[in-house]
């Protein structure tokens, strides 16, 4: 039964990346994706017994997703700093 | 599966909906927060006390700090500005809780099974085992990337200092 919530969160993550304009909703999004994955790792160590190895690894993510949250934000700001906006549309200096 | 364990992972989906459709910036940030402690609850009745003393300090503590603050940095839109630009984002939301609930009946409906055929039960030692001793490229590797973050960091703002 927790797959089918670890599906639901997956997906209001997912959707959030692709309705969204705006940078900080989409390190939201990708924070709701790595929680379901998360979530998902706990449960199967669970399932199958081998709660210690999940429990490393979900450590491991945890730890990697702090540096991509601290590394995006860092970006985000230094965006901001340029374009003065977070609105995806009007970071164009990349395009095409 | 306990009702218990069913509140907590409705009340799961019910905050991450918030998170994601929350009209400000900043309580997207705190339902972010909400979010984690609720997946830390799961964690913990899931018999995993260590990693769920980790989301619970580092996603709902350390990450929130960390969104508020760049939030704050940036000077998001004002008030009178978010409730004009709320309208157009329902637009963009309406479909989320509908494709939420649709997701969950037709799973529900068509009875696919999510539990994999798992091997016989193994119970390992504690987790500080696993981790220091049949893992430590893991641990070499989260010092690598801790450090590049930390580097990245560093030169990510002596750019926008030095705009």
């Amino acid at each position: 039964m927790i797959y089918l919530f670890v599906l639901l969160l997956l997906i209001i993550g997912l959707y959030c990346i692709f309705a969204t304009f705006n940078l900080m909703r989409l390190l939201i999004g990708l924070e709701l994706m790595i929680k379901a994955v998360t979530l998902l790792l706990i449960n199967v160590g669970y399932s199958n017994g081998h709660l210690g190895l999940a429990q490393s690894l979900v450590i491991t993510l945890i730890v990697i997703e702090v540096v991509i949250m601290v590394v995006g934000a860092g970006i985000i700001l230094g965006l901001h700093s340029y374009h003065k906006s977070l609105n995806t549309k009007y970071i164009k200096l990349l395009k095409g | 599966m306990s009702k218990i364990d069913l509140i907590i992972l409705i009340a799961m989906i019910l905050t991450a909906l918030w998170t994601v459709m929350a009209r400000s910036l900043l309580r997207a940030a705190i339902g972010l927060a909400l979010t984690s402690v609720i997946v830390s609850m799961m964690m913990y009745r899931l018999n995993a006390p260590l990693a769920a003393v980790f989301e619970l300090s580092v996603c709902a503590g350390l990450i929130s700090v960390i969104f508020i603050t760049t939030i704050s940095l940036t000077q998001p839109l004002t008030w009178s500005e978010i409730a004009d630009h709320a309208k157009r984002r329902m637009r963009r939301f309406w479909l989320l809780p509908l494709l939420v609930i649709f997701t969950a009946i037709l799973v529900l409906v068509s009875g696919v099974n999510f539990s994999l055929p798992l091997p016989s039960p193994e119970v390992e030692g504690n987790v500080r085992n696993v981790l220091w001793n049949l893992r430590p490229f893991d641990l070499l590797g989260q010092i690598i990337i801790l450090l590049a973050g930390a580097y990245g960091v560093v030169i990510l703002f002596r750019e926008i200092k030095s705009k």
